[in-house]
């Protein structure tokens, strides 16, 4: 597109928004506040069956009687959950900039840097163009072919309607409403989010992605997640927010689902870029997250590939429980730390039935005054015989004034187990660094790549396109780290 | 090309360089030799910018201060050191790592980047002249590379960023007989008018390759006596005592 038609569309949207103020805000934005009224009223607003309104109250109660988890490595002033809003419309044109001319420049440098065209830069900043980048109908132009195959991608609520039989069955027999403090609350009030089903024996045609529905939603404070993947299916998933997202709201508690039947595969990736507050470590999300999934069949494979450059605090373990006998588990994460990022973040593996295997490859790079924890449990349960595991977690700290910490937990109940675990923590070295200089390269260049070596394991994961971006994140991330 | 007065380096009370003087012209190969801890490769240091501190006395290149530019900026300006300790940088491929520099330095001429296909075509055949196998190219910059393959992998870099200046810090040392015949030819396959050579040595062998214009002797920081190629096989012969007695009496002539 091109940008005089850019401009159109954004006069025609700003003079939208002065028709339409008072009653956006009027009808889409509850009061601040949550009690048993609010979950009910959030159900009705969106047209939920009965058992959908059950399930959120009954999770509601148990959230009421949970008491909010304390870390030791994670530092924050307690959020008042009384003073948010729990049910607002994608955020009214009011509060959107209304060109780029209004939004914050040095978002825009970044966006530059990452090389993302100017149409979906406007997209990324919220600017109120969804009238034509609608990411639904961009998820349209693939339904057909994801339909010929029989595979189902659509929005959680969509999926609530449509669907039924499916979010009823699944819903919660992964993360159960009552898992966690945030995963309780999580499922009181979820907003909105994704649902996959793949057929048995289908191949999924092509990677599915909410790259573009949860930018262009613009918020997603409590999202929720569910893929089913049913006997001998495959499908990779991405989830991505690739770039820096400037929000007044700070909490995000996500929830995600994973069920792997017999034979089936699910690789989950996600490159995370919240905004992780100023250089004085003002404001920046607070992302609690519950991810877990499940192999329930035998031979069934989970694997999480998590690159971690955002937010103030991350606090996330994606985990999986495997159940089927010869089932496995894998987790590879890259978590970046800078100016004031705190993060907590790890797995956690189950092992219940007998030859399951799972591999754990975590990389944290703290810059700054950033504190990155690594916090993984391996159980093997008494069935599991001939379970094995690999942990490496490797740290690379920049500066004196950051953090790394390592919290392995590790319970063997059969003796037939093998748990492997390894751990280095290192500094990035004036010689590489001069080294790399004096092959011409800039400081800022030169910390990136001995970075992203440092993070190779985990990038090869990743699907191509994604490999490429989270490389350039972890440099613009770093920039001003060292020197 | 590079202009050396009075150079000086003092960490804390401790004189490391005290007072060098040298001058090296384009198309001129140059070789520096000194007993250990003489402040070889710490000339080379203050030359490409790793020692930035506690150094006086004036280094010009080109018509630069060198002692302004950032060590980056140096490199893009043509000066390239082969280091003695090549540095490894687990995970960084090879290749990439050329290709990023090599670009670095098209980017400060005003170049596009590099076209893959020419450049695979270009580096392949500097392997071949340096007898470097190709998966070399795809392992990680020096990671679990013998002593002898970093010496290598340093000089094939340095064929591919065609530098005005090298600096060649004990290249030779580590290599085997058949390498060191090998990288010399790779040295000299860049050597030109256009540009110098400076190359730091324990032995005289890689001399008989690399034919240096001038020799000099290095102690305690300084340069104490240049001389043409026939230097080094005098110092071979006669030890580093030579040079210090040549000092004490510096009417002796040596034959
Ligand atoms: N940063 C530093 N701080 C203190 N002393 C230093 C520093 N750098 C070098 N030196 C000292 O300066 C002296 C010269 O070191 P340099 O590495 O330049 O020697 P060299 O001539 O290259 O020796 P070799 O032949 O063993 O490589 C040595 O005594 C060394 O310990
Ligand atoms: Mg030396």
């Amino acid at each position: 597109m091109n940008t005089s038609t850019a401009q159109d569309i954004s006069e025609f949207v700003g003079r939208e928004y002065k028709e339409g103020f008072t009653t956006d805000i009027e009808s889409d934005t509850f009061p601040p506040g949550l009690d048993e009224d609010v979950v009910i009223a959030l159900s009705k607003k969106k047209n939920e069956p009965r058992f959908m309104t059950d399930w959120r109250l009954k999770a509601f109660a148990r959230w009421k009687k949970m008491q909010e988890p304390v870390w030791a490595h994670v530092n924050y002033t307690p959020i008042d959950y009384q003073s948010i809003s729990y049910y607002s419309a994608p955020k009214s044109d009011a509060d959107r900039p209304k060109s780029l001319d209004e939004v914050d420049p040095k978002l825009l440098e970044t966006y530059e840097k990452l090389g993302i065209p100017l149409s979906e830069q406007k997209m990324l900043a919220g600017v109120a163009v969804d009238a034509v980048f609608d990411s639904v109908s961009v998820a349209t132009t693939f339904k057909k072919t994801l339909a010929d195959a029989g595979v189902i991608f659509c929005s959680f609520s969509e999926a609530v309607q449509e669907y039924p039989e499916l979010v009823k069955k699944y819903l919660g027999s992964v993360v159960p409403s009552g898992d966690n403090f945030f995963a309780a609350l999580n499922s009181a009030v979820f907003s909105d989010g994704s649902f996959v089903y793949i057929p048995k024996g289908v191949r999924c045609p092509m990677e599915l992605s909410t790259y573009f529905r949860i930018n262009a939603m613009n918020t997603g404070q409590f999202e929720r997640t569910l893929i089913v993947a049913e006997e001998g299916s495959y499908v990779s998933y991405l989830e991505g927010c690739t770039a820096p997202m400037r929000d007044e709201n700070q909490l995000h508690a996500a929830v995600v689902e994973l069920v792997a039947m017999k034979d089936a595969e699910i690789k989950y990736s996600t490159v995370q870029n919240w905004y992780p507050g100023d250089e004085e470590g003002r404001g920046g999300i607070y992302n609690f997250v519950t991810k877990r999934g499940a192999c329930r069949g035998d031979n069934a494979k989970i694997s999480w590939t998590q690159v971690e450059t955002g937010s103030a605090i991350t606090w996330k373990y994606p985990s999986v429980m495997l159940e089927g006998d010869r089932s496995i588990g894998e987790f590879y994460s890259v978590a970046l730390t800078n100016n004031y990022q705190q993060a907590d973040t790890g797995t956690k593996m189950v092992h219940i039935g007998k030859d399951t295997s799972s591999t754990i490859i975590s990389k944290g790079v703290s810059a700054g005054k950033g504190q990155n924890s690594y916090r993984g449990l391996v159980r093997i349960l008494k069935g599991a015989a001939n379970a094995r595991n690999y942990s490496q977690c490797d740290s690379l700290l920049m500066g004196d004034k950051c953090g790394a910490h390592t919290f392995p937990y590790i319970e063997v109940k059969n003796p037939s187990a093998k748990v492997e675990h390894e751990a280095t923590t290192s500094r990035i070295s004036e010689d590489q660094l001069f080294y790399c200089k004096q092959r011409g390269l800039s400081e800022e260049d030169s910390v990136s790549m001995i970075v992203n070596g440092f993070c190779k394991e985990v990038f090869k994961e990743l699907p191509m396109e994604f490999a490429v971006e989270a490389q350039k994140l972890l440099g613009i991330s770093l920039e001003g780290a060292v020197g | 090309m590079l202009s050396i007065r009075n150079l000086k380096v003092e960490i804390g009370d401790k004189k490391i360089l005290n007072g060098i003087d040298l001058s090296v012209n384009a198309g001129e190969i140059h070789a520096i030799m000194g007993p250990n801890g003489s402040g070889k490769s710490t000339l080379a240091n203050v030359i490409t910018g790793k020692m930035e501190e506690d150094i006086s006395g004036t280094v010009e290149y080109q018509g630069y201060d060198l002692l302004e530019l950032d060590p980056e900026e140096r490199a893009r300006e043509g000066i390239f050191l082969a280091f003695q300790h090549p540095t490894e940088i687990p995970g960084v491929n090879n290749i990439y790592l050329i290709k990023a520099a090599v670009n670095a330095m098209r980017k400060h001429r005003g170049e596009a980047e590099v076209d893959a296909i020419d450049f695979l075509k270009l580096i392949r055949a500097k392997m071949k002249l340096l007898e470097i196998n190709e998966s070399f190219l795809y392992r990680s910059v020096n990671d679990g590379f013998s002593g002898g393959e970093k010496k290598r992998n340093e000089i094939l870099q340095m064929l591919m960023l065609e530098p005005q200046l090298a600096l060649l810090d004990e290249t030779d040392s580590g290599l085997d007989i058949d390498a060191l015949k090998v990288v010399s030819r790779g040295v000299n396959s860049l050597a030109d008018d256009g540009r110098a050579i400076i190359i730091v040595t324990h032995f005289p062998r890689i001399l008989e390759y690399i034919v240096p214009d001038r020799v000099h002797v290095m102690l305690n920081g300084k340069i104490v006596h240049s001389g043409d190629k026939n230097t080094a096989h005098d110092l071979e012969k006669y030890g580093y005592t030579w040079v210090t007695e040549r000092i004490n009496n510096p009417t002796e002539a040596v034959a």
